[in-house]
């Protein structure tokens, strides 16, 4: 019974289907889009955040350093918590190529010859912010030259599934 | 001793695959039974031996075989048993080791069933679970053998290998390294193997599906036979997924549940291609659509599952799951590669088989609507696909970013992320569609249903969850997406259970049946319909608890002396009491005694408390937690002055309606249970009832 209208109709039909589905589409893509574009961050080094200098005051990136042990102040009254970041490469061939994450950790905190940056983050202060974590912030340069995050992951390389047990044989 | 027998029946298991594939293709291919059954049963074989290699795992980790480098990197002395059990997926070794196990026993589950009907699909479903296992085997034997030992030279430097090095003698390490801490949870134990469950289980569907491309029988039978096994790959993705956000709930002390984690990401993908591919099937069984389209899901599903699996195992992406490093990279993308490569070049000879026998007529018929679903999910799928690679996309393609000034912002040649409030942003409205689709879809009709019949039907839960709106409006709700969210949960709650209704109330007029058993007999007659109901009904309960704790959620942070109150809400916490004490299995735990009032009034005691792990110098912050159906009340012992227990750091979370979405989950469970519920009698009525419907159509 239906197949009796079907063929007039059938180009017809077929058009607003794909009409409709491409509609659909465009609107994903204008979604992906506008929220890439909305909620982007500059994933910068220390090194490149510096050697912007004035033109990212003020702008919401992305850090990643290591955490200088020596430089962590907390104070838990206020909840200011102001360590400072060396540099290390943000690049993982980089980091695998000079010998792992751990050891570029540490080889940044220890080389005071690393640019390095104070950092300030309002909250508790976390589990594993400790000497040569690595620090990953998301937050903005103060006209101070001082990075407020807002944002604070850390990752600690050094003691799962890589390290040598440094204990002597029984 | 144990770890060479593991090692050796490790071996012999890739020979056993190795011969089996060979086998189950020169069986097809010359149609030889014979060969058909020996791959059949070097298939049946491969558990058992995975068995043996497991165990020995297992029996290196519980005896404390430290010379053994994957028992010292996740064990250690001081834990339990149950730990050091479930220490065989706590690494990349021992997981990717767990992942072939499974594998295996499922596989093997497969060659069990009944084959008479279906013998010609035989030899490629074992061949392609052989390749994917043989595929598993090669990492676990060549890149990340969990039977590698310390061995010490006689100028006393250690290195590792599965085999004495010449002039080498074993190094005993006094204690391994523990399990990270974090990891020591229920949710964290349970969760990885029903992740795994759920990945390997998958790969079931995928081996039917190339095995009905092989051999041309492009019916819906791979389909039937397989989707019990979709439904249950399917539960226990699920399931792994919220176990994962329970722990993440429990344990990493944010308050949150699901971070928009690279990996988490990474698991989530193959459940929205999965999921897709379960609504989809459907079209095809009812209607013979959709054909190549359910084949290009399962074949991303599979590779989704495989890279998912990479993603989780290899560190490759900065993340709380991620191991170390690891060398598997480029052989998980080689193989990605390779059998996407291969079920696409499958699928394209058999392309013109796969045309659909009829056409889709109405906007509004289930059919439409479905490819609609479809779209949504799929759309959810690109927005997480792209987050993920958009870092990598972005960098590399600046030049793009330089020539289009519009697209400056997606191609900037630096380095780049997206982070939550993208995924956020742009998954939203996909999401509300599913949500109202959940609502709209049971009340259409397959072929031609038009906005006129769909109207008659829709109009009486749409005018009910319109009160909803006037209801939460005049109860203050000012927030829209809240009011939005809630009016489509409702609408899908009084659709589902107007539909259970309906039906029963037809039947108690027609047969004279009570309601109750009316809605029994009628549950069981078509469980795979009321079934699908139940889970969405468990999916909107979950999502009530999303809407509560990402709409609604207040916290607050302060450090009070003892004694000391901090005021979050209706709610109050005093700060009574800390204790600060070793314990003998290495930790050193500090408990606050937290008294809780709600608009003055006491309502318990918590006791949040952070636990400081001495070998792996970490600690751990366990929020005491109280959680209601109205609300959770997240409490958390941030920091204490080490000298005197005199003052305390809090940080409080007030998370709405959290309790719904672990709730929902059982819903979940429940509703998979209905719908895949073996029923042999039904089965029979279904096949031959099959025939003449797509002759139909």
């Amino acid at each position: 019974m239906e197949q009796g209208v079907e063929p007039r109709s059938r180009m017809g039909g077929r058009m607003k289907f794909i009409i409709g589905g491409l509609l659909i589409i465009i609107a994903i893509v204008y979604l992906i889009i506008s929220s890439t574009k909305a909620n982007a961050q500059y994933f910068y080094t220390v090194d490149e955040l510096k050697s912007r200098g004035q033109s990212v005051i003020g702008q919401n990136v992305r850090i990643s350093g290591a955490v200088v042990g020596d430089s962590i102040q907390y104070d838990p009254q206020s909840l200011a918590l102001s360590f400072t970041i060396a540099n290390v490469p943000a690049d993982n061939k980089q980091i695998e190529a000079q010998g792992g994450l751990a050891k570029v950790l540490h080889d940044a905190v220890t080389d005071s010859g690393r640019t390095r940056m104070q950092t300030v983050y309002m909250g508790p202060k976390p589990d594993l912010l400790r000497d040569e974590a690595q620090a990953i912030m998301t937050g903005h340069i103060g006209d101070d030259g001082v990075f407020y995050a807002d944002e604070l992951l850390l990752k600690c390389p050094t003691k799962y599934e890589e390290a040598l047990p440094s204990q002597s044989a029984p | 001793m144990v770890a060479n027998l593991g090692f050796g029946t490790l071996i012999i298991t890739f020979l056993v695959t190795i011969y089996g594939s060979i086998a189950a293709f020169i069986g097809a291919r010359r149609n030889s039974p014979a060969l058909v059954d020996s791959a059949r049963n070097a298939m049946l074989l491969t558990f058992p031996l995975l068995s043996i290699t497991a165990l020995s795992v297992i029996f290196l980790l519980v005896n404390g075989h430290f010379e053994v480098k994957y028992v010292t990197e996740v064990s250690s002395k001081s834990m339990p048993l149950y730990l050091r059990l479930t220490a065989l997926w706590g690494g990349q070794a021992g997981s990717l080791l767990f992942w072939s196990w499974l594998m295996s026993a499922f596989a093997s589950a497969v060659m069990l069933r009944k084959w008479n009907r279906d013998r010609e699909f035989l030899p490629w479903v074992i061949l392609v679970s052989m390749i994917t296992l043989a595929f598993f085997l090669i990492l676990s034997i060549f890149v990340e053998n969990p039977f590698v030992s310390f061995w010490q030279s006689p100028t006393g430097n250690i290195t590792t290998s599965m085999f004495q090095p010449a002039g080498a003698t074993l190094f005993f390490p006094q204690d391994g390294n523990g399990l990270n801490p974090l990891l020591r949870h229920p949710g964290m134990i349970i969760h990885p193997p029903m992740l795994y469950l759920g990945f390997v289980a998958f790969v079931i569907p995928y081996a039917f599906a190339m095995a009905a491309l092989i051999t041309g029988r492009t019916d819906d039978r791979w389909i039937r036979i397989t989707r019990r096994w979709t439904l249950v790959a399917w539960i226990f993705l699920s399931l792994g997924l919220v176990l994962g956000a329970w722990w993440a709930y429990d344990v990493l002390g944010w308050g949150g549940y699901w971070g928009w984690d690279p990996v988490e990401i990474a698991a989530f993908m193959p459940w929205l291609t999965g999921t897709a591919f379960l609504h989809s099937v459907m079209i095809q069984e009812k209607r013979g659509m959709l054909k190549q389209w359910n084949m290009v899901l399962i074949i991303l599903t599979y590779d989704l599952v495989i890279f998912g699996t990479f993603l989780t195992r290899s560190g490759v992406l900065s993340s709380v799951h991620a191991f170390a490093q690891s060398a598997i990279g480029p052989l998980f993308f080689g193989f990605i590669g390779l059998t996407f490569l291969a079920s696409f070049s499958l699928l394209s000879r058999r392309w013109n088989d796969l045309k659909s026998e009829v056409e889709i007529s109405s906007w509004f018929s289930r059919e439409a609507l479905f490819l609609l679903n479809n779209l949504l999910f799929m759309g959810i799928f690109i927005v997480c696909f792209w987050g993920v690679i958009f870092p990598i996309i972005s960098e590399a393609l600046g030049i793009v970013g330089q020539g289009i000034p519009a697209l400056a912002g997606i191609f900037t040649g630096q380095k780049v992320t997206v982070g939550p409030p993208y995924y956020e942003r742009a998954t939203a409205p996909l999401f509300a569609g599913l949500l109202l689709l959940m609502g709209v879809v049971p009340l259409s009709a397959w072929g031609s249903s038009t906005s006129k019949t769909l109207g008659r039907l829709v109009w009486k839960p749409f005018v009910a969850s319109l009160v909803v709106i006037i209801a939460l409006l005049l109860g203050g709700m000012r927030s829209w997406p809240a009011i939005l969210g809630f009016w489509l949960a409702s609408f899908v709650v009084f659709v589902i259970f107007h539909e259970f209704w309906r039906a029963a109330w037809a039947r108690h007029k027609s047969k004279g049946e009570n309601l109750l058993r009316a809605l029994w007999l009628l549950v069981g007659k078509n469980r795979r319909r009321y079934g699908g109901y139940i889970i969405h009904l468990g999916i909107v309960v979950m999502a009530l608890g999303i809407i509560g704790i990402e709409l609604f959620q207040t916290e607050t942070q302060g450090t009070i002396p003892q004694g000391g109150e901090l005021k979050l809400g209706q709610y109050t916490i005093r700060f009574d009491k800390l204790s600060v004490w070793d314990t003998n299995d290495g930790r050193n735990i500090a408990l606050a005694d937290v008294s809780v009032y709600k608009g003055g009034k006491f309502i318990g005691q918590l006791h949040p408390r952070r636990d400081y792990y001495y070998e792996s110098q970490q600690p751990m912050t366990i929020a005491g937690l109280r959680s209601t159906p109205e609300d959770d009340l997240y409490v958390l012992l941030v920091d204490w002055q080490p000298l005197s227990t005199s003052a305390a750091t809090f940080k409080i979370y007030h998370n709405p309606l959290v309790w719904w979405l672990w709730f929902g989950v059982g819903v979940l469970i429940f509703g998979t249970i209905v719908a895949a519920w073996p029923n042999a009698e039904r089965e029979k009525v279904i096949i031959p009832k099959s025939v003449p419907e797509t002759s139909k159509a």
